[in-house]
């Protein structure tokens, strides 16, 4: 099981979802220039301001030459995790539904928080503990409230795209009906705010975010 | 050399220098005066911010050498070895306070940005980052806006570029209400073999520019800025406040590590205040070479500029490399990758003297030794001030008010409250080594690849120092020794950024020249060295000078990173105690005084160091070997409010079984408020199973007052019984500062 984490020039959090990964299985870097996955067997796009978050988050990455490669596996049924400025950036790119706005706070907020898992049966959630598993996860971001029209987002209800919601008040952005975390319909396109990378060592927090590194490399354990 | 103007006498006393410095310059040029481009160059080399021509003196009888100590005062940052051989921690505080005061947001931001080069000029990755802020009281309206924007810019800078903020603290006291203080600390970790110094070295080696363009953002900022004192329309000065760009000194710092990686470079420095003047100059004196620069080489902005703005710029996220000719294909083409583009800008020569060309055309030419080391050196006049310097604060608290209503009000006020309004603006977990976090423990605490643990504090409390500059700065250094100490962390070095008034006035100088003394004598009985720092003069307005601010930064190491000390209260049952102190506090310069708007006292009780350093020893030591469930050193406010704070950090009450042990034989009798609410050092709470405590007692004075849990702070001492629920003690402590971040 080979991790590809993609670095954009601005990205902050490349190495801390490489070592998170390599929990878990083999991780390597894929550099935003090159059009090239190196044969990975799933994607990461981590946290950071890429390209300086400059224009609006996430929309500048969406041209980089290794998006194209990373939409091209994602359409073929790769597995793909967007975390806060990933999740930003599969939004611009047209891979997740939904936008991420401004929090209702409008400042940079950083607070360990507690997530509800909506589903335990996923290919990202599988190892969790299940549905309706408390996960204690970080989240640190100026722009995170999760956005989509009312007939999207019951649209994703009804489709089990939901994984993770803020728990019960605990909301930290104004994200509608507590989203943290959504797939793409077909389920394997995640994008997430809180940073689970920052979650998989007792030492520095919590390992609850180790879980979905876990069943990341489970499922496709279960493919290869 | 070409036909220039020359600016004359006037025009340098406009740039800062004084005439009989302008005449030295005169006689450093071999009797010629200077053209416009070496004036600029000698009045930014020559100022305070630069020179340190008031502090110099001083700074020299500093300690600066210990078995730790990598890298001593006068590089980019200092720096001490730790974890098992190999790796080095490269740290310094530095300031960036007026401009702050004249642009918060800008100010404080492009602060951080240039703390961080400093560490990775050294060929260290920026691992953390601390602050130091002064603001006045937040009931004014122009201190909530600098603290708002100030923290939101610190936020902008460290965030985005991915280093954590893992400390820091905050004071507001009305002398800082027109010059606020931003004092941005950070650390750096290198491997030792990577690390490079910032000699120029090698004639005829190309120098190289690489990062952003050149514009006319910060001219004269060392000298207009940070070398004077801040009066009416300081509007007019905006100008010369640098703009911070993170995502350019990100692909600065990463090709900056690269290019060091592969091993290409002779040597490294940032550009900082006074731009290229200052970072070239540097280069060639530690080098004891020439080095000749071609201005029309350099990138641009604005088309248009003068040599000597190109010169003097204070654009942000530039760096200058030095490598040998062959490689220089190789570092244009990393600097490429990364998108900050390298130019061969100049190089260097064997003439010891800086020249400066605009294409073939000479336009400037001196002596690096008069540039760097001729700028005179100052002998203060200190004279201790016969009257009161300082107002005294405004009563917020009545006298007589009582105990239960005094610690609710402490937890309250700007200078206790809770810090995490502030910190949950700053990313503290980024890079994936903290282990500690704002609020968990007295000092922050990082981990090392061989399992060890890097600890940092700064601390600085100015209304003590200005009411003892000596003794206050000892305080300082033992404050945040007892905060490592609590993480379980010995000192390995120290670093200071000391930001006083005008030194020309003698009162200052006495302030200043105590507390340096102070500073040696602490860091001399921790064996905490200085490894480097900052000194940042004229720090008054219209109203008077600010509190003398020395503020301490520390690093320590602890060697075992899992056993890393906590603040908070952890176990229900475990007992409680307070150990350190063999005397009274007092209530003099107390946290409490202010709130009474007492007047600062002519001096500072005597305490003991040998003994505050044998408690922070024993201390250390109980939370190395696991014995203790928590630690916490009891600052502002004292006894009572460091144990509420246990209460709060820990989510756990506690109550007093032996209350008047604490009482001592006043049993039954009203208890003073100098036991509740006085301030000394050496004082901590600290928990855990009862044997374990009865250890520590063997080691330094220990009661044991009582026992943690339930959900209330339960007090009985003496005649003073109260209690008060968890959530009304965090209601007061968290909505202290909570309203100023809408």
């Amino acid at each position: 099981m080979r991790f590809g984490v993609v670095r954009f020039p601005g990205t902050c959090d490349d190495f801390d979802a490489q070592e998170a990964a390599a929990r878990v299985g083999d991780a390597e870097l894929l550099w935003h220039g090159d059009k090239d996955l190196r044969g990975v067997d799933a994607v990461i796009v981590p946290g950071g301001f890429s390209y300086g978050d400059y224009l609006r988050v996430g929309a500048i990455a969406r041209f980089a030459p290794v998006m194209e490669e990373v939409v091209e596996f994602a359409r073929a049924g790769g597995p793909v995790l967007g975390i806060c400025n990933g999740f930003q950036v599969l939004c611009e790119a047209g891979l997740l539904p939904g936008a991420l706005l401004p929090n209702t706070g409008r400042r940079f907020l950083f607070r360990q928080v507690d997530l509800v898992v909506e589903r335990g049966d996923t290919m990202f959630t599988s190892q969790s503990g299940g549905t309706g598993t408390t996960l204690s996860i970080p989240v640190k971001h100026t722009s995170g409230r999760f956005y989509a029209p009312e007939t999207d987002l019951d649209a994703m209800e009804a489709g089990g795209q939901v994984l993770l919601r803020y728990a019960p008040g605990q909301n930290p952005n104004g994200s509608l009906r507590d989203i943290a975390g959504v797939t793409n319909e077909a389920g394997n396109v995640f994008g997430l705010m809180p940073h689970p990378e920052h979650a998989v060592d007792p030492l520095t927090g919590s390992t609850d975010g180790l879980t979905i590194f876990a069943s990341m490399a489970a499922g496709v354990g279960a493919h290869v | 050399m070409s036909e220039q103007t020359v600016p004359g006498v006037e025009q340098a006393v406009a740039l800062g220098l004084t005439r009989d410095e302008y005449a030295l310059v005169i006689e450093k040029l071999g009797g010629r005066e200077p053209n416009e481009v070496e004036l600029a160059m000698f009045s930014l080399l020559w100022s305070e911010h630069c020179a340190y021509k008031h502090s110099k003196k001083l700074l020299r009888t500093l300690p600066t050498e210990g078995p730790a100590v990598f890298m001593g005062p006068g590089e980019n940052a200092g720096a001490v070895l730790v974890g098992d051989g190999g790796l080095v921690c490269a740290f310094k505080v530095e300031s960036h306070n007026h401009p702050s005061a004249v642009e918060p947001f800008q100010g404080a931001a492009t602060g951080v940005g240039g703390i961080l080069r400093d560490i990775f000029a050294l060929g260290a990755r920026p691992i953390a980052i601390l602050d130091a802020l002064r603001f006045g009281e937040p009931s004014s309206e122009r201190s909530r806006y600098l603290l708002d924007r100030a923290v939101a810019g610190i936020g902008h800078y460290g965030n985005s570029i991915g280093v954590p903020t893992i400390g820091g603290e905050v004071y507001f006291e009305a002398p800082y209400e027109t010059n606020c203080l931003v004092n941005a600390m950070a650390l750096g970790l290198a491997d030792r073999s990577k690390m490079i110094r910032s000699a120029a070295t090698g004639v005829g080696n190309p120098v190289v520019l690489f990062g952003a363009s050149t514009g006319r953002d910060g001219i004269g900022g060392a000298s207009v800025l940070a070398s004077a004192e801040l009066g009416e329309a300081d509007d007019d000065k905006r100008p010369t406040v640098q703009v911070g760009d993170p995502f350019e000194e990100k692909k600065l710092l990463e090709c900056s590590l690269e290019l060091l990686e592969k091993g290409l470079l002779v040597s490294l420095q940032d550009l900082g205040a006074a731009g290229l003047t200052s970072s070239a100059s540097e280069m060639a004196s530690k080098g004891e070479v020439g080095i000749d620069i071609d201005v029309a080489a350099v990138p641009l902005r604005e088309a248009d500029m003068e040599p000597f703005e190109i010169m003097v710029s204070e654009s942000q996220e530039r760096m200058l490399c030095i490598c040998t000719p062959d490689r220089v294909d190789e570092v244009i083409a990393i600097t490429d990758k990364w998108e900050v583009h390298g130019t061969v800008i100049g190089s260097v020569t064997d003439t010891r003297a800086m020249r400066i060309f605009r294409g073939d055309e000479l336009v400037g030419e001196m002596p690096v030794e008069a540039l760097v080391d001729d700028c005179p050196i100052y002998d203060l006049a200190p004279e201790k001030p016969s009257v009161p310097l300082y107002p005294a604060p405004a009563a917020t608290l009545a006298a007589g008010t009582d105990a239960r209503r005094t610690l609710l009000a402490l937890l309250a006020s700007p200078n206790v409250a809770s810090r995490l309004p502030l910190f949950e603006q700053y990313d503290p977990v980024v890079q994936s080594r903290t282990v500690r976090r704002p609020n968990e423990c007295d000092a922050a605490v990082l981990q090392l690849p061989d399992g060890s643990g890097l600890a940092a504090s700064i601390d600085c409390n100015g209304r003590r120092v200005a009411s003892d500059p000596y003794r206050g700065t000892i305080e300082a250094a033992l404050e945040c020794a007892a905060n490592l100490a609590c993480a379980g962390a010995k000192p390995l070095g120290t670093t200071n950024n000391l930001n006083f008034g005008n030194p020309e006035k003698p009162e200052i100088a006495w302030q200043l020249t105590e507390a340096v003394r102070g500073l040696g004598e602490a860091c001399r009985a921790l064996e905490a060295p200085i490894v480097g720092g900052n000194v940042s003069l004229y720090n008054q307005g219209l109203d008077g000078p600010i509190y003398p601010t020395p503020v301490v930064g520390m690093v320590g190491e602890l060697p075992d990173v899992t056993k890393a000390g906590r603040l908070g209260f952890l176990r229900e049952g475990d007992a409680w105690g307070l150990a350190g102190w063999n005397a009274m506090p007092s209530l003099e310069a107390s946290e409490l005084a202010k709130l009474r708007g007492e007047a600062l006292p002519d001096g500072l009780p005597d305490f003991d160091v040998e003994h505050v350093l044998k408690t922070q020893e024993a201390i250390r030591d109980a939370v190395r070997s696991g014995d203790l469930s928590s630690a916490h050193d009891v600052a502002e406010g004292g006894f009572l409010v460091a144990l509420a704070e246990c209460c709060l950090a820990g989510g756990i009450g506690a109550r007093f079984d032996d209350g008047n042990a604490l009482a001592d034989d006043r049993s039954g009798r009203p208890v003073p408020d100098e036991i509740l609410f006085g301030e000394r050092p050496g004082g901590f709470i600290v928990s855990g199973p009862r044997e374990a405590l009865e250890r520590l007692a063997d080691h330094t004075p220990l009661d044991i007052f009582g026992t943690v849990g339930g959900d209330a702070l339960d007090v009985a001492v003496g005649d003073t019984s109260f209690a008060v629920p968890l959530a009304e003690l965090h209601a007061a402590w968290d909505g202290g500062l909570r309203p100023f971040f809408p």
